[in-house]
């Protein structure tokens, strides 16, 4: 019989995931534990409190290898987004952008200057297409995808020290630091919005070391549900859901991530595909804008609710959306018409078909902590 | 206590019928962070969504489990969804029905035959 489900790929940690009693559930291609038996909520407020180990082993790590010297490739690789690449120093890491020549989201990504090559995380479910888009885009650069690495994400205020006791030296890095220790590979980043560090660690080093890091005081295992609930509160994109291949970088409220270099004036301006649109949007505004949304009542709207002007005028959709654990409210962002997109605009959600009331407000919700 | 295939559990009150949901299903649901309650005095029909919960996860009904008048709600649902977690066979019933005759309750599943089937 065939069968009509394909096959789901299985982490390295998987037994590891199972034996601390992680729930398995099917995620970007993978088996990966949504919670453990603390539940969503709890591990939430754990990695808040004290310290959450995430096994994001999913996500693609690749090698940028350049073929003529380093400066062609940060050329190259800078022809992809419309970012800063040849301004990031040795042994920092950045947050960029692959745009498409409509100037939409193929993926968001980090990227590391290690010197003689750069390291870069890409989203699970947009791997191949990345590796292949870059591949093709870059004939001078070898992009090596990384093969029997797991990759750990240890976040939350106690992150450091835990760290720090299994790595000496991690406590003297800064937000966006990136090391090579050994054969284990750190950078000082994250994506719950608090302090900590994402961590690739050889395959067969991988469970040895993430039980080392679980019997550090406060450190628990975390599932991908409270990643989702803590990266919403941090206000920080998903892509497939906050942007994609529709969203400009400006409407997704990203103009953080678009260094001076790459604007209009800059040094090396435009350049990178869609950059009509996108250079367009950062002088004239874009036609909608990603905000928050706090609903007012205690009803949380997801993913797809329409929004709607007091006056009843549809404005904009939600993007994603839930319940934030930490500020005990409904959060969520989409994106709205830039003349509803300004701070305490009162708008309406369609929710199991009642409007309710929902206002444009700051992001992130709770507060980031990274340690610059 | 009787049980019903959708994980509702439903009590015998004098003449009234409480309802709620199992441990089985709030476990299930992961941590309720919303309640939403039927109108008190509203006639339903078996089937009809009365009640809406949402978890972390996603948002689920509450079907009335059969025909009847829903004579009171529990508010203390909206301001502490979290008892549905706690204390869901006890302090977080749903709401109270008034039915015709409790005899309609002989067709839904005992404490075994409901173990039987989340087992």
């Amino acid at each position: 019989m065939a069968d009509p489900e394909p096959e789901l790929l299985h982490l390295g940690l998987e037994a590891l995931h199972v034996a601390l009693g992680g729930k398995m559930v099917p995620f970007a291609g993978y088996l990966m534990p949504v919670q453990y038996p603390d539940g969503v909520l709890k591990e939430h407020l754990h990695t808040r409190a004290a310290a959450g180990l995430f096994d994001v082993s999913h996500m693609g790590q690749v090698i940028l290898r350049p073929k003529a010297g380093m400066a062609a490739l940060k050329l190259a690789f800078e022809a992809l987004m419309p970012v800063d690449v040849l301004g990031l120093a040795e042994g920092r890491q950045r947050y960029g952008l692959l745009t498409n020549d409509q100037g939409g989201i193929l993926d968001d990504l980090m990227f590391t200057n290690r010197g003689e090559h750069l390291y870069v995380v890409v989203n699970a479910a947009c791997k191949a297409a990345d590796i292949a888009h870059m591949t093709a885009m870059m004939p001078g650069v070898s992009v090596e995808p990384v093969a029997d690495r797991a990759l750990l994400a240890l976040q939350g205020p106690g992150a450091e020290a835990a760290l720090e006791a299994v790595l000496p030296g991690v406590a003297a890095m800064r937000f966006m630091d990136h090391r090579v220790i050994g054969d284990i590979w750190v950078s000082r980043s994250g994506y719950t919005g608090e302090d900590g560090f994402e961590i690739s660690v050889p395959e067969v080093q991988a469970e040895g070391f993430a039980r080392k890091l679980l019997a550090q005081p406060g450190v628990a295992p975390i599932g991908l549900g409270a990643r989702d609930s803590l990266r919403l509160e941090a206000g920080l994109c998903l892509y497939g859901h906050d942007i994609d291949t529709t969203t400009s970088p400006v409407e997704a409220n990203l103009t953080w991530a678009l260094q001076k270099a790459r604007r209009a004036g800059g040094a090396r301006e435009g350049g990178f595909p869609g950059a009509a649109r996108i250079l367009r949007e950062l002088a004239q505004g874009p036609e909608r804008l990603r905000v928050g949304l706090c609903p007012e009542g205690r009803a949380p709207m997801r993913e797809g609710v329409d929004l709607f002007a007091r006056d009843g005028t549809p404005v904009g959709r939600v993007s994603s959306g839930g319940f934030g654990p930490s500020v005990n409210a409904p959060i969520a962002m989409g994106y709205v018409a830039r003349s509803h997109a300004t701070l305490g605009t009162e708008l309406m959600g369609e929710v199991r078909g009642k409007r309710l009331p929902v206002t444009v407000c700051e992001l992130p919700f709770h507060p980031t902590s990274y340690q610059r | 206590m009787k049980y019903t295939k959708d994980h509702e559990w439903l009590r015998v009150e004098g003449d009234l019928v409480v309802v709620g949901i199992t441990e089985h299903a709030a476990t299930q649901l992961g941590d309720v962070v919303f309640v939403e309650l039927p109108e008190p005095d509203t006639m339903v029909a078996e089937g009809d969504e009365v009640c809406v919960i949402e978890s972390v996860k996603a948002a689920s009904d509450i079907l009335a489990p059969i025909d009847g008048e829903i004579v009171a709600v529990n508010g203390k649902l909206v301001d502490a969804p979290a008892l549905v977690n706690e204390d869901p066979t006890g302090a977080a019933w749903f709401f109270k029905m008034r039915v015709d005759d409790l005899s309609v309750l002989d067709q839904f599943m005992d404490e075994d035959e409901y173990q039987d089937l989340i087992g």
